[in-house]
């Protein structure tokens, strides 16, 4: 065999570009094992970019291009990510549900995150919409009560923003906190959507009121829990803290759990 | 390609269509790619007639009955399908789609006793000056040398004596090493 011919050979030899074959097999309608598929949605939000596994919804992104979001997941979860033309029909139903704050049936696949990261976003899935809860609530509820900090890292990379409530924790003195989505101020909007009013967290907030307190029932809540919500104006007791509560014989929500029953 | 593996290939395609394919694609994603690029010469291309290919496949096996897919000649089988991909892309190409950001080939560097491996500029030049012969020579040269086929599969695919193939290999080459001139020092 001559040079020639022997080029030729490795010409036979020339493998496929990366992915590849992940793309043959999303276009006849297989998502490889391994592979997650997304798909960008059109939401009330604005445009998302998704992606999921079998397991459930593994990523949200607001939409910024293909080669972005392929990037970012990679380096975030360690996994491949296939674009595909639509999702399955189930799930765009549940999205929708979830968006709408109708009983969510969403499952998630949190696999490549931490532990930790995955019992915080667990707790945050918790939250209903139209209420909040601060960073330290999270923290504490998870048995990690000095771990505050690392609630805020892990909510800050939290992968699944809007889906996975991280909007809804923010700080105890009353400022939304940041917002991976893009800033405060969207995090504002988000809240807005859902019926919080963000100005009166802060004023409640510089008042020193953290908790609010039922002269009717003698239980304690966090302000946006639906029942401090039902508590009459005449009945409504603004308090300070968990010590302050307890002296005027206040017990917590079983609801909202505002501080740990001692 | 090891005829054992394409009738495990072709069992596991008789007996799940998804799976079985997953496992053909994998298999025969880089044979597939490497024919495209030495018919067509250019990275975009080729990918477009390997996932044409594979469509067209997975669109065949959908519809043939299990005893027809149990008795498929894999191999042999894509490499028609391809030639046919080919052939109509060059029949309908009036005007060309100017590729976005093609990929360059890369060489499998692991199998072979040669240590010479061509750089990815050489083999795409390669791929180039064989997309440039006349497409009776062509395709009997990617066949035979880029491929690996005997001369009879390569008769049989091009539905040719076996003789008018061996000259169109011959004369390929011989066009081929004209035009190389310094290529082979590139490597």
């Amino acid at each position: 065999m001559d040079l020639l011919e022997k080029d030729l050979r490795d010409l036979g030899r020339v493998r496929a570009p990366d992915g590849f074959a992940d793309r043959v097999l999303v276009a006849v309608g297989i998502v490889p094992a391994g592979v997650d598929a997304y798909t960008a949605l059109e939401t009330p939000v604005g445009v998302l970019e998704v992606a999921w596994t079998g397991e459930g919804v593994s990523a949200v992104r607001r939409a910024q291009g293909r080669d972005h979001f392929e990037r970012w997941f990679s380096g975030r979860l360690g996994r491949r990510v296939v674009r595909v033309p639509e999702p399955p029909d189930r799930m765009v139903g549940q999205i929708a549900d979830a968006l709408a704050g109708r009983s969510p049936r969403l499952r998630f696949d949190l696999a490549g995150l931490t532990p930790f990261e995955q019992e915080v976003l667990r707790k945050t899935l918790e939250i209903p919409r139209g209420e909040v809860r601060p960073y330290a609530w999270v923290a504490r509820e998870i048995g990690r009560p000095r771990a505050v900090r690392a609630v805020g890292t892990a909510l800050g990379h939290n992968p699944i923003p809007v889906l996975i409530p991280c909007h809804r924790v923010v700080r105890s003195d009353g400022t939304l906190g940041e917002y991976s989505m893009g800033g405060p101020e969207v995090k504002r909007d988000m809240l807005r959507r859902e019926g919080v009013d963000a100005a009166w967290l802060a004023e409640l907030a510089a008042a020193g009121t953290r908790f609010v307190g039922s002269r009717t029932t003698h239980v304690f809540c966090l302000p946006t829990c639906r029942y401090a919500q039902r508590i009459g104006a005449a009945n409504r007791v603004p308090l300070r803290d968990e010590r302050e509560a307890a002296r005027a014989g206040f017990r917590p929500c079983a609801r909202c759990r505002p501080a740990l029953v001692s | 390609m090891g005829s054992e593996r394409d009738a495990e290939l072709t069992d596991e395609l008789a007996a799940d269509l998804a799976a079985g394919f997953e496992s053909m694609v994998r298999v025969y994603q880089h044979r597939m790619y490497a024919f495209a690029l030495a018919m067509s010469g250019e990275p975009a291309d080729a990918e477009e007639v390997a996932q044409d290919t594979f469509l067209r496949a997975h669109t065949a096996l959908r519809r043939y009955p299990v005893d027809r897919v149990r008795q498929l000649k894999l191999n042999a089988w894509l490499h028609q399908i391809a030639l046919n991909v080919f052939r109509n892309r060059v029949r309908r190409r009036s005007l060309r789609l100017v590729p976005m950001e093609p990929e360059l080939p890369v060489a499998d560097t692991s199998p072979g006793p040669e240590a010479r491996v061509l750089s990815r500029a050489a083999l795409r030049e390669l791929a180039n000056l064989v997309s440039g012969l006349p497409e009776h020579q062509r395709a009997a040269v990617v066949l035979r040398c880029v491929q690996g086929m005997t001369y009879a599969e390569v008769a049989a695919h091009l539905e040719q004596p076996e003789g008018t193939v061996k000259s169109n290999v011959h004369r390929g080459l011989q066009a081929l090493r004209r035009r190389a001139g310094g290529l082979s020092e590139v490597g």
